[in-house]
């Protein structure tokens, strides 16, 4: 049986790791490559690395950091940020990426997805989605949540399934770094328009959290970043407890 | 020990050089056939779509050296495929070695499978000292229906063969060099397989 899976997720800038806390506020939060084997032997299903550097030299330490984490850990792991051509994804799938994640160059050239999937194949293309409800409606935003597009999360959703992704990152801007619990409604409706994996990304606060997110939200695999870096919730606790709860999971 | 890993552009073959080297061996990426011909072992991946890597083995004339290898062969995920009389995806034709057709996912589940599934009904020294139910990390969307070379099975809506194994040719669909541990030991287990060779 398929086990939904726990990802944790590293923002990264200049080739260090930290932590953003609503998408402001960013800290240091250590050395990637060893929080990634941290992981990778704690119980954690995938890691995703989400780049927020600015700087010209970013691509090459990206690059370089993806080298050494494939040669380090033994488990599946998901780079984004940034990505906007068919070099930039080619680059990190050579260096030992799994799969890429795009955000914002999708939304602006939807034609990125597809050319990606036709090349790489589904299986390493994500789509990532940051939406808020404005107005009774998700609308999607880009650049870490700051810009409002006019586009619905749902009619992007399938757009993006149609177009070749091979899995859903959703973030609820509305939920993330509250620690309430995840948009199990929004990620309800969407596992309903969609028949690729889901990801849910956004409001893990506690263990139940989880829970509800698989039973409730109907997700394939939840990702959360501080309450696994400051040592909230252990990942291997998080799964015994999903298990307890008859959630399969790898353990 | 000489491993070799089939370079025939097809996916990433860097994790499976990084997989060997975490034991402490060193696998070599090649697309030569003399190269090929004289490995100990061998390793054929594949991620991506069948027809296009299928025309990629042609262009390079490797489709006809493959099957003619005897020394431990491991194709992993589209190289298992690959391995099968044929493929559902680009209506492929396969090399025939494992006599198996491969079929899309259908029905009420999500499509790619992506993730850790458990591996059951365990044959052959492939899975030596490996417990049942273990869980492998896959992706795809294409399968390996149950067949009598079925040496592992798994559930996603149906019942499929995770693994096949016929003489020296042995297939997974999972990906061991991304599944942690469990994943090492079996690539371990590959490279001590007895063999003639």
């Amino acid at each position: 049986m398929l086990a939904k899976r726990i990802i944790t997720c590293l923002d990264i800038k200049d080739g260090r790791a930290v932590k953003g806390i609503n998408f402001l506020n960013l800290r240091d939060a250590g050395n990637p490559v060893e929080m990634a084997k941290f992981y990778s032997e704690n119980g954690a299903d995938e890691l995703v690395f989400l780049d927020i550097s600015a700087t010209e030299e970013r691509r090459k330490t990206l690059a370089d950091l993806v080298l050494k984490v494939a040669e380090t850990i033994s488990i599946p792991f998901t780079v984004g940020g940034g990505i906007s051509s068919v070099e930039d994804v080619e680059i990190l799938l050579k260096n030992g990426a799994d799969k890429v994640s795009l955000n914002t160059s999708a939304v602006k050239n939807p034609k990125l997805i597809t050319e990606l999937a036709a090349k790489f194949g589904s299986q390493c293309i994500v789509v990532a989605i940051d939406a808020k409800q404005l107005h009774d409606e998700w609308i999607v935003h880009l650049l870490g949540g700051k810009v409002a597009t006019k586009i619905n999360l749902f009619h992007w959703a399938r757009e993006v399934e149609n177009r070749g992704a091979g899995e859903i990152l959703f973030t609820s801007m509305d939920h993330d770094g509250t620690k309430n619990g995840f948009a199990n409604i929004a990620l309800t409706k969407l596992s309903e328009e969609v028949k690729i994996p889901l990801i849910a990304s956004g409001g893990a606060g506690n263990i139940n959290h989880f829970v509800d997110v698989f039973d409730e939200g109907k997700a394939d695999a939840a990702l959360a970043a501080s309450v696994f870096h400051y040592k909230e919730i252990s990942i291997l606790e998080l799964k015994s407890e999903l298990k307890r709860n008859q959630i399969p999971v790898r353990l | 020990m000489k491993i070799v890993i089939i370079d025939y552009g097809a996916g990433n073959i860097q994790s499976i050089k990084f997989a060997f080297k975490r034991m402490g061996v060193e696998a070599i990426l090649s697309d030569s056939k003399e190269e090929i011909r004289q490995a100990d072992r061998i390793i054929f991946p594949g991620v991506g779509e069948a027809s296009y890597a299928m025309q990629k083995l042609k262009k390079s004339g490797l489709d006809t050296v493959i099957p003619t290898l005897s020394q431990p062969v491991l194709g992993i995920c589209l190289g298992m495929q690959l391995l099968c009389n044929s493929s559902k995806e680009g209506n492929t034709q396969g090399m025939g070695i494992f006599n198996v057709d491969v079929k899309k996912f259908e029905g009420n589940i999500k499509v790619p499978q992506i993730g850790w599934n458990n591996i059951s009904n365990l044959k052959s020294q492939l899975f030596e000292g490996i417990p049942e139910n273990e869980f492998m990390y896959s992706v795809h969307s294409f399968y390996a229906p149950l067949c009598a070379e079925a040496i592992a099975t798994s559930e996603y809506g149906i019942q499929y063969a995770s693994a096949l194994q016929k003489n020296n040719f042995y297939g997974v669909q999972f990906h061991p060099e991304k599944s942690s541990k469990v994943g090492a030991q079996i690539l371990s287990n590959f490279l001590n397989i007895n063999s003639k060779k």
